[in-house]
């Protein structure tokens, strides 16, 4: 009989690592099972459209089910726990199954409600969140009735999935309101924990300057205690105040609840301590950690999982055939970032080197760390490109785990 | 790499004055950095925080953030705040002798 391998999660990491290991091993070596919560299968970053009404979010959802490969097993359940003593997960339709190797790619929530006051008065009137889908869908039908104020977009605090996505949404809101024709009464500010708009220093410029241009103020190492829905105002640890009409918040994040309920799994908020070379979980040798769910220092973007999936999936097979583990994820990470008017930049980095100019994947490419018409077809290409080669576990050309280094001008960095 | 002299002994540090070698760190030096900060006594309190941020650094790697420290440290971030109003993830890294917390992202 084959060996078991039991995915938790069927997201963008779940589903990608079951097809390709679906592929790769050979039919009678392994079975292979996705537990997922829900059949709904959601492309994440098309919530950026929804509230300026670009992506209807009926689009963005299909079935988990559908995108995994025949022969892999579904099972439509939330999970439970792990017992990593027994390797068994119990699942709360009250079955338990046991494996041979556990793929933990249950992602990270949202956990709005551990700051005070954001999920009170004010909750999906004048303070919104476009991170989950309700609530993108709520701030697409609260836009179009600002008729002008103060917007302020805040992130509470590290680690958010995908970091760029609220910078793209004030570049969206102020194409929006230009379009419009009322950008001249809305004031938009970025509020941020970290300190500054990126915490890398060369992509920090970039980004801080077209904030600057497009007139969008930025205030940095906020601290976020309180959000006073009827007042109208952020509230820092340190007693500082940002007034709003409209706040659109990227709550803090935790991983999924079950995490903290398996002794030995998980960290204090939830995520799975991850060895950041070889993605096994430092609580069990055979078990395996993917995308948002990692206590990782990368982003927590699609990129990053398509990228961890390569090396994953080699781990996988060596630790079956009792191999040494390849450590070799280099913390690639690949963005697009919509700056608005038709136009995104590009990032492209790893956990050496930081974002800079150039072209990727290589001299001819697209134009990184700059903004350009070609990038942003790039970032709606992305939509096709994950139903139909990320999801099902293809390479994609130019897509690679190890990070090109042709086409980066590695002159223009500016710190280690 | 600049140093700074605590009670007639040099240290390395960062830019900001990090400790970049926390092993050169002991706990009498704490109250001369503390009142660098603008922390005129180190309470019981203090120390809590302090000693569970060299504890976290033995064991991560790193400092841990606001956040996990509100969650595990055994005070609350209001207090922390209260404690090191300048942000108490980084300044109490400053005071235990462990490198600048870094934001992932
Ligand atoms: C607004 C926004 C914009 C983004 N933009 C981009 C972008 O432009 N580019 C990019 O690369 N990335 C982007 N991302 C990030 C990207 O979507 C995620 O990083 C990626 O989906 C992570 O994959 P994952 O498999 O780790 O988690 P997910 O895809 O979130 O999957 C986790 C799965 O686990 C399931 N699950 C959770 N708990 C349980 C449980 N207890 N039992 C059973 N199942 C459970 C969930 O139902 C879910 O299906 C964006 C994200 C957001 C929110």
């Amino acid at each position: 009989m084959g060996r078991r391998v039991l995915v938790l999660g069927g997201g963008t990491g779940g589903t990608l690592v079951a097809n390709r290991l679906h592929r790769s091993l050979p039919r009678d070596e392994a079975e292979i099972t996705v537990v997922d919560a829900d059949d709904r299968h959601l492309y994440q970053p098309g919530l950026l459209f929804v509230p300026f009404g670009l992506s209807r979010p009926s689009a963005l959802v299909r079935s988990r089910r559908a995108q995994l490969h025949p022969g892999i097993d579904f099972r439509q359940s939330a999970v439970d726990r792990v017992d990593l003593e027994a390797e068994q997960v119990v699942l709360q339709d009250g079955t338990a199954h046991s494996y041979d190797v556990l793929v933990v790619a249950t992602g990270a929530r949202l956990v709005p409600e551990e700051t005070e006051g954001l999920t009170g008065p004010g909750w999906g009137s004048s303070v919104h969140t476009f991170y989950s889908l309700p609530g993108a869908a709520a701030l697409s039908a609260a836009l179009p009735t600002f008729e002008g104020g103060r917007l302020v977009v805040n992130m509470v605090d590290m680690p958010v999935k995908c970091p760029v996505a609220p910078l793209e949404f004030c570049f969206l809101a102020d194409w929006y309101f230009h379009e419009r024709g009322i950008r001249d009464r809305v004031e938009i500010s970025y509020v941020t924990s970290l300190d500054g708009a990126f915490t890398k220093a060369t992509c920090n410029r970039e980004l801080s300057g077209l904030l600057a241009e497009k007139g969008v103020e930025v205030v940095t190492e906020f601290n976020t205690g309180q959000v006073d829905g009827e007042a109208g105002k952020l509230i820092s640890y340190d007693g500082r105040q940002v007034g709003f009409d409209l706040a659109v918040m990227v709550p803090l994040h935790g991983g999924a609840p079950y995490v903290s309920r398996s002794p030995g799994l998980g960290d204090e908020l939830g995520f799975v301590p991850t060895d950041e070379a070889t993605l096994q979980a430092k609580a069990a040798p055979n078990v395996f950690v993917i995308g948002d769910a990692t206590d990782l220092r990368v982003s927590k973007a699609g990129s990053v999982a398509h990228f961890q999936g390569e090396v994953l999936v080699r781990n996988i097979r060596r630790f079956l055939a009792g191999d040494a583990l390849d450590a070799s994820f280099d913390g690639h990470t690949n963005c697009f970032i919509e700056s608005g008017f038709g136009k995104a930049l590009l990032i492209d980095y790893n956990d050496d080197v930081e974002p800079v100019p150039g072209h990727f994947p290589g001299r001819f490419g697209l134009p990184l760390l700059r903004e350009s018409r070609l990038n942003h077809l790039g970032k709606l290409a992305f939509q096709s490109l994950y139903w139909h080669a990320l999801l099902p576990g293809r390479d994609i050309p130019g897509l690679t785990s190890a990070m090109p280094l042709a086409g980066k001008r590695l002159d223009a960095a500016t710190s280690a | 790499m600049p140093t700074k002299t605590y009670r007639g002994r040099e240290f390395e540090v960062d830019a900001e004055g990090f400790f970049t070698v926390p092993s050169q760190w002991s706990e009498d030096i704490a109250a001369e950095i503390a009142r660098e900060e603008g922390i005129g006594e180190l309470t019981d309190r203090h120390w809590q925080v302090i000693k569970f941020m060299r504890h976290e650094y033995d064991e991560k790697g790193a400092g841990p953030t606001v956040r996990v420290l509100g969650k595990t440290s055994g005070v609350p971030i209001k207090e922390l705040y209260q404690l090191f109003p300048r942000g108490p993830a980084k300044i109490a890294a400053k005071i235990a002798g462990i490198p600048k917390p870094r934001g992932c992202i």
